[in-house]
């Protein structure tokens, strides 16, 4: 494997290999993560969720892109056809991006990744801001007062959630002293017989939970999904789009909350080790269940009021974070002295 | 009158809030909502409850393949009965065009003869439609035949694909009635 990568074209064809297969496996994971909140949010409701198209509705995702790549590619009256046009496009361009640096182990010794970059997590957080500019552009480009108000009011959570999505993490960095997410997956401990992998929630519990929370404000989902708002917003930024460039929104908040997801797996839950699974499926057992968390969570809490949002996230999450790092960084400082 | 339209002196120097902060809020109960533990408490209650709901089996009919039992006396689509030695009930009298709040049905009577004997009386209905776009189904069709003649039916799933198809002729309403229905007609009388 590494004498493919020293390979100058080999490199380029394992990549262009890899890249292609992530756009396939990320779709459709998307697809069935759909499927699977459904079924999911149906069955907290004691409904039974689609089961009508394929087995137990495994097709619906594709009658309901079928559907929504024949409707009428509908621009409004008076918009910015240019940024209306542009703002789903950011949305799923970042949504993918961020999985240029996620890596994955396939098999005991056999791992997948498209770029092992030094700082990989904050690629990750970098792409991920660009979120905010697909909501705030198609907010503004609706020219819409309900489109314009998601926005603004994305703007606003986004940035402040962002802060504290960061420095929940700073622990585990200074814990592991690296940025890149392979070494954090891979951080070993000696502790008297046992030497190997741990999940790093054991020494960063408080990080976890503000990340957690943060990363459910981030990926706009209930219950801090306001800047869709579809009681009082009528959608928001949603409002004024259809079909495809509907899909693309829609997408790209599925592949962020895989995103989301395998970040929790991959910085607080040993990534694809665990015990004597094969890491491929550890990898994927511990994304499905924070997808079932993020489900649960939505099927549960009614959406914030947007005061409680911002109080939540400065007066709470962000000292919190803060206090976090500076109590890590003191612990460490003694025991390592 | 609003404010803005008093002239200055009578303006009150504060104007009110129309609500205050906490105002129209209900008390939390003691011992609730306190501290940081009780909210947690709360939430976890929460997510307790849906996951409780998440392993119970969906309640839901799936209504095409399981439907609801209905009553041995729901009124659904008409029907024209025959006697068992194969003569139509109906003597053309129309008492339930009459009775009909809507004016749906239609009867056009003709004298039965010798040579042609469609129903035991003295005449028989030569037309009979009903719209059942126009129908409420209320029975009262039923309720004014002298004979038992017309009796609505169990069945309530009428779609069609054109307005010209709810006009349901005489043809179409003598089909022979769903034998539960039949056995339920033939044990009352």
């Amino acid at each position: 494997m590494s004498d493919i990568y020293s390979n100058p074209i080999g490199h380029w064809v394992v990549i262009a290999v890899a890249m292609t297969l992530l756009l396939f496996v990320v779709l459709t994971a998307t697809a069935y993560t759909v499927w699977f909140e459904r079924v999911a949010l149906g069955r907290i409701q004691r409904r039974p969720g689609p089961n009508r198209v394929g087995p137990f509705g495994l097709m619906q995702l594709a009658a309901d892109g079928v559907k929504l790549a024949f409707k009428e590619s509908f621009v409004p009256e008076k918009t910015d056809k240019v940024l209306y046009v542009a703002a789903p496009a950011i949305a799923v361009a970042a949504a993918f991006l961020a999985w240029a640096v996620i890596p994955i182990g396939l098999w005991y010794n056999v791992q997948y990744w498209i770029a092992d970059v030094n700082v990989g997590i904050l690629v990750v957080f970098a792409v991920s801001a660009l979120n905010v500019y697909a909501i705030v552009i198609g907010g503004y480009a609706s020219n819409n007062k309900y489109s314009l108000l998601g926005g603004l009011r994305s703007a606003a959570q986004l940035i402040s959630y962002e802060m504290s999505l960061g420095l929940a993490l700073v622990p585990t960095f200074m814990i592991v002293g690296s940025l890149r997410l392979r070494d954090i997956v891979e951080y070993t401990v000696h502790w008297g017989p046992y030497v190997g992998p741990i999940p790093l929630i054991i020494f960063t519990p408080v990080g976890f939970i503000i990340y957690l929370i943060s990363a459910v404000a981030e990926t706009n989902r209930a219950p801090f999904d306001l800047p869709e708002a579809e009681q009082e917003l009528i959608g928001g930024f949603l409002t004024e789009y259809s079909g495809l460039k509907f899909v693309m929104y829609y997408l790209a908040e599925y592949v962020n909350m895989i995103t989301v997801s395998a970040l929790a797996a991959l910085l607080f839950f040993g990534g694809w080790f665990l015990w004597v699974v094969p890491p491929v499926f550890a990898f994927l057992l511990k994304v499905v269940l924070f997808l079932f968390l993020y489900i649960w969570l939505r099927g549960t809490f009614p959406r914030l009021r947007y005061d409680m949002l911002m109080r939540l996230g400065w007066k709470v999450l962000l000292p919190l974070a803060m206090l976090n790092v500076i109590v890590t960084a003191i612990i460490l400082v003694a025991v390592e002295g | 009158m609003p404010d803005k339209d008093k002239p200055p002196e009578a303006r009150p120097e504060h104007p009110t809030p129309l609500r205050g902060r906490d105002e129209g809020v209900p008390a939390k109960p003691e011992g609730q909502g306190t501290s940081i533990a009780a909210d947690i408490g709360a939430l976890t209650k929460g997510l307790r409850t849906t996951l409780g709901e998440f392993f119970s089996p969906p309640v839901t009919l799936e209504y095409p393949e399981e439907k609801t039992p209905r009553s041995e006396r729901y009124r659904g689509r008409h029907y024209l009965r025959r006697y068992d030695n194969g003569l139509e009930r109906c003597i053309g009298c129309e008492l339930c065009a009459a009775a009909c709040p809507v004016g749906c049905i239609l009867v056009i009577a003709a004298e039965n003869t010798e040579e042609n004997r469609i129903s035991p009386g003295e005449r028989y209905a030569k037309t009979y439609e009903i719209n059942m776009l126009r129908c409420i189904f209320c029975g009262y069709c039923e309720e004014a035949c002298p004979v038992q003649a017309i009796v609505l039916g169990p069945e309530y799933e009428l779609s069609d694909t054109s307005r010209e198809k709810f006009i349901y002729t005489k043809e179409k309403l003598l089909e022979p009635l769903p034998p539960d229905v039949q056995a339920r007609l033939d044990a009352k009388k």
